[in-house]
């Protein structure tokens, strides 16, 4: 899906990269009889720290399994059809029943949300979870949260997701993960209460929309923005960019621009009037438009904006993995890939979709088949080479220090 | 929206003649004010109530639009939200046992008997009282991650118990306190021995106040967010789920069940009362 | 035998519960106190190494917080006070027949989720909502003005959900004042205002100083009524607190935070009570 000749730079960046290794902390000298015993109840390590798979990884981990006939399925809101189409097909067909919870929300809650049970060894009562390729998703992996991919269960996988997806620095060879959706970070806003067109990410900071600009809470989302607005590229930033990012940002907040900074709920504050213009992910405008008649615009900024990717993954705790992986190959047959794109507009793993998406709207009459066609072509679900050279990845860190530094450059700007 | 509400009442009969008291303000001015005060603090309880009768195009319950008792129909329609009403309630009934037990012992003790501890008895219960609600959850995932124990319904249940003990022993404490020694003297001089005394005498007398023990832990458990925030991991609880929803658009069944929380709570509340007053009367 | 058991029975019937609170209150405290001494990361674990740093890191960083955190306390502790005092004061001495009415319609809100009230203030003061907008269309208000995320909305959230807890001990302590007391000063000429501070305050003063108790250290700890009704400008030490625990899982600064607020909120109840100046204060607060 991501057409590049030349390997992305972060790419390479990932291959050569090293892992995060345990940290040298024990300097336990100079403690007193109190240090001692506050020590004894100390934390003990929240998981192994993966250097790399195994190459028996995958056949332990799935020797012995066997089909449940069930499925818990945790997944963001706005990320399927209410009715819930597919699933219904998936059932049909594999007899697996499924539940279906829309619970995630951002990425750091859910992480800590899940963390303690994945530590304990216990089922966090999911087998599958999306995922962002956010700082998170660094945390499942190293912590050995994630229970490696049998690509033998995956022949749709194989067969038909974008060969680039293979190449991403958070999970090279798509060991742990493979993409549900990717979505791009752009503007949001109601034409109704603003007149004139946006088209840049200036406009966030235009003291004309005082009070009712959003912006994003999730650190990565935030960060990069703030990296494309002062003019700088994410994937070439480090320390010192990211304090010249924090300080436009914090010139933002500052001018009481910002109305606050918001993780899912920012489409129900763009609903309400709360906000006028929002950092926003594509597809969630689309959705809101189609299901309350909305009339709202998502561009993406001529500085840029960014491109993620949400992940299929079992958790290492899954109660019923096999069950989870044939629904993740299920996702990848063209026809559900392109039905579940019909509906939810963000950027489609299956290229393959945009034919079979075309040949049900030339099944279609009127408007039905307009709306169709618009998917289709939409730079927004098939994006092209064009569309690629505005969008940037998330900020790619070689340490845990690094990622930590970060945080700590912007995690006051939202805790304000 | 105080034109809703039933009219006040005109006549009061002070306790004492009203020219005896102090005015402060003027005492009409005042019965206005408490008005207004019990208006304002009805208000969004009667939005909760009409939002559940709104009839919303889309996803988002924010506009009226319309009068429709569909939700009531479908007021279990939404699977999460009803599981999630029903782990609250098992919740809920499993700490306020646990806590009416526990409670009761703790408070009857420091009610009847004088003993070493009971200082330290009284302060940690005083502390985890006053404590803030975000400390004490934030403390227990401390303590849970630390020993390695997944969060779910169990550590829930235990958080919930730690901060109602001691509000079911205050209360139990209270009663005992005001116990009439003589009848368990009666008891005893009659030869009945201590275990058939407390059983036959003494806890019939306190039972109205574990009951108000264990009602009181019931409501804390039903309605806490903070402390359950921090205890649950993935399991979702009344509260929780309401929370989670609220960013997506709170459908229209959580006021309906909202109202018909309100509604039972609000009719045990009456019953009981008016249960108990004859009886007070005579006292 | 029959005297050891005696003996005992205290202990026996303290035991289960005291145990329970010990587990479960004391000991969690313990484990945060020594988490916010340990470095490392969620990761990789984390190990005890004294480091009291973080807690100079935690306060420099979030102090606008923390005391943002303290003075919306102390505002609505003290609009608390004010709005809770004559309220009670009416019922308790003119609600005659209806007083329990009157205290049971002012325990309504509790009959309702406290998250599912705050959501519903969110649903009324909605910059579009049915309260604003009408405002805005006969062009009273500005088309951008707004009350959501705004300390207002903080603070009057916080009085809405709190004010039974200012009221209730307010009233217990009006409602134990013998009227004869009253007339006593009147009859020796004390002037209704006079009487008033000499006689009715001092006697009502326990109950204020109940309500604080019962408010106050909430208040300032809230962190549902900043997240549901305020915005970046408005937010109070919990949510950081809250957010460094459930979203950054950074257990050693949220561990740290948490303790300073104790510390904080604990000594600032005490000086409150030693400023009045009674041991007979806390009697009645522990009561």
């Amino acid at each position: 899906m991501f057409p590049t000749d030349k390997p992305d730079p972060s790419v390479l960046r990932g291959m050569t990269q090293r892992r995060f290794g345990r940290r040298d902390a024990l300097r336990l000298g100079g403690m007193s009889a109190m240090g001692a015993f506050l020590a004894a109840c100390g934390v003990q390590g929240q998981g192994k720290p993966q250097a790399s798979v195994a190459p028996d990884a995958v056949a332990k981990f799935w020797g012995g399994k066997a089909k449940n006939g069930k499925l818990n399925f945790a997944n963001w809101p706005l990320y399927m059809d209410p009715k819930k189409p597919e699933l219904k097909k998936f059932t049909e067909k594999t007899g697996i029943q499924v539940n279906y919870d829309e619970v995630i929300e951002e990425m750091g809650p859910w992480f800590a949300k899940v963390q303690p049970q994945l530590s304990a060894g216990q089922s966090i009562g999911f087998d599958l979870m999306v995922i962002t390729n956010s700082i998170q998703f660094g945390q499942f992996r190293d912590a050995g949260f994630l229970a490696p991919l049998d690509h033998s269960k995956l022949p749709n996988y194989v067969a038909n997701a974008a060969k680039s997806y293979a190449q991403s620095s958070y999970d090279l060879g798509n060991v742990f993960s493979i993409p549900w959706a990717s979505g791009i970070t752009g503007i949001a806003y109601d034409p109704d209460k603003i007149k004139r067109p946006i088209t840049k990410l200036a406009d966030l900071w235009d003291p004309e929309f005082k009070g009712k600009v959003g912006m994003f809470r999730d650190l990565q989302e935030l960060g990069n923005f703030g990296l494309l607005a002062a003019g700088l590229k994410p994937a070439e930033s480090g320390e010192a960019e990211w304090r010249k990012a924090a300080a436009k940002l914090r010139e933002q907040k500052d001018a009481d621009i910002v109305r606050q900074y918001y993780d899912q709920s920012y489409v129900d504050a763009l609903g309400k009037g709360e906000v006028w213009i929002t950092q926003a992910w594509s597809g969630d405008i689309f959705q809101k438009n189609v299901s309350d008649g909305t009339n709202f615009k998502f561009v993406i900024p001529e500085e840029g904006g960014t491109i993620w990717t949400d992940n299929m993954t079992i958790p290492i705790t899954a109660e019923n993995p096999v069950d989870a992986i044939t629904a993740m190959d299920f996702f990848y047959e063209v026809e559900n890939a392109a039905t579940l794109a019909e509906y939810i507009n963000y950027v489609c793993p299956v290229p393959a979709a945009q034919a079979a998406m075309r040949k049900h709207a030339a099944a279609l009459s009127g408007e039905d088949k307009e709306y169709l066609e618009s998917v289709a072509s939409s730079e927004l679900v098939f994006p092209g080479e064009s569309d690629y050279a505005k969008l940037h990845y998330y900020v790619d860190f070689n340490t845990a220090e690094e990622q930590q530094d970060f945080t700590k450059i912007f995690d006051p700007i939202v805790l304000g | 929206m105080t034109t809703t509400m039933p009219a006040p009442e005109t006549t009061v009969t002070p306790p004492v003649p009203r020219r005896r008291l102090i005015r402060f303000g003027g005492v009409q001015l005042m019965h206005l004010y408490t008005w207004l005060i019990i208006g304002w603090l009805i208000l969004p309880i009667l939005v909760m109530i009409l939002f559940g009768f709104n009839n919303p195009s889309g996803r988002y319950n924010q506009t009226w639009q319309g009068f429709t008792l569909k939700w009531y129909g479908q007021l279990f329609a939404l699977e999460d939200l009803t599981s999630a009403l029903i782990l609250s309630l098992v919740i809920a009934i499993a700490a306020s046992v646990i806590s009416a037990a526990l409670g009761t012992g703790i408070g009857y003790a420091l009610g009847r008997h004088r003993f070493r501890g009971a200082g330290g008895m009284n302060l940690i219960m005083f502390a985890t009282m006053s404590s803030p609600e975000l400390v004490m959850g934030a403390s227990l995932l401390t303590l849970f991650v630390s020993l390695g124990v997944g969060l779910g319904p169990l550590t829930i249940t235990i958080a919930h118990v730690m901060f109602s003990i001691s509000f079911v022993a205050t209360v139990v404490r209270a009663r005992v306190l005001t116990l009439d020694r003589s009848l368990e003297e009666a008891a005893a001089d009659l030869g009945a021995n201590a275990w058939t005394t407390f059983w036959k005498v003494t806890f019939p007398i306190i039972l109205p106040a574990v009951f108000s023990g264990f009602m009181l832990a019931f409501a804390l458990s039903v309605d806490d967010f903070v402390v359950t925030n921090f205890t649950a991991g993935t399991s979702v609880t009344f509260p929780l789920w309401i929370w989670g929803a609220t960013r997506v658009g709170l459908p229209p069944q959580v006021n309906v069940m909202g109202t018909l929380i309100f509604a039972a709570g609000v009719l045990i509340a009456v019953l009981t009362s008016i249960r108990s007053r004859p009886r007070r009367q005579t006292g | 035998m029959g005297r050891v058991r005696r003996a005992l029975a205290p202990y026996l019937l303290v035991l289960p519960g005291g145990l329970w609170l010990l587990m479960f209150f004391a000991v969690p405290m313990a484990t945060m106190l020594s988490l916010s001494l340990q470095e490392g990361d969620i990761v990789n674990g984390y190990v005890f190494t004294g480091h009291w740093q973080t807690y100079v890191e935690a306060i420099s960083d979030y102090q606008t917080q923390l005391i943002r955190s303290l003075v919306y306390g102390a505002v609505a502790t003290i609009i608390l006070i004010v709005l809770a005092f004559p309220a009670a004061y009416w019922i308790a001495f003119y609600g005659g027949r209806r007083k329990a009415t009157y205290l049971f319609l002012l325990l309504l809100p509790f009959f309702v989720s406290f998250v599912l009230r705050t959501i519903s203030w969110r649903l009324i003061l909605t910059d579009d909502g049915f309260l604003l907008r009408p405002l805005k269309e006969i062009g009273l208000l500005a088309d951008g003005f707004h009350i959501l995320g705004t300390p207002v909305a903080v603070i009057g959230g916080l009085v809405y959900n709190f004010l039974p807890f200012m009221v209730l001990p307010i009233y217990v302590a009006l409602e134990r004042i013998d009227p004869r007391v009253v007339e006593a000063a009147r009859d020796l000429y004390a002037s209704p205002i006079t009487a008033f501070r000499r006689v009715i305050l001092p006697l009502a003063l326990p109950g204020v100083f109940a309500g604080v108790l019962m408010t106050f250290i909430p208040v300032s700890s809230d962190y549902v009524n900043s997240e549901v009704l305020g915005s970046s400008e408005t937010t109070m030490i919990g949510q950081v607190i809250q957010s460094q625990y459930l979203s950054s899982s950074n257990y050693p600064t949220a561990s740290a935070l948490s303790f300073t607020l104790m510390a904080v909120l604990l000594i600032g109840v005490f000086s409150y009570a030693r400023a009045l100046g009674t041991e007979d204060v806390m009697k009645v607060a522990a009561r």
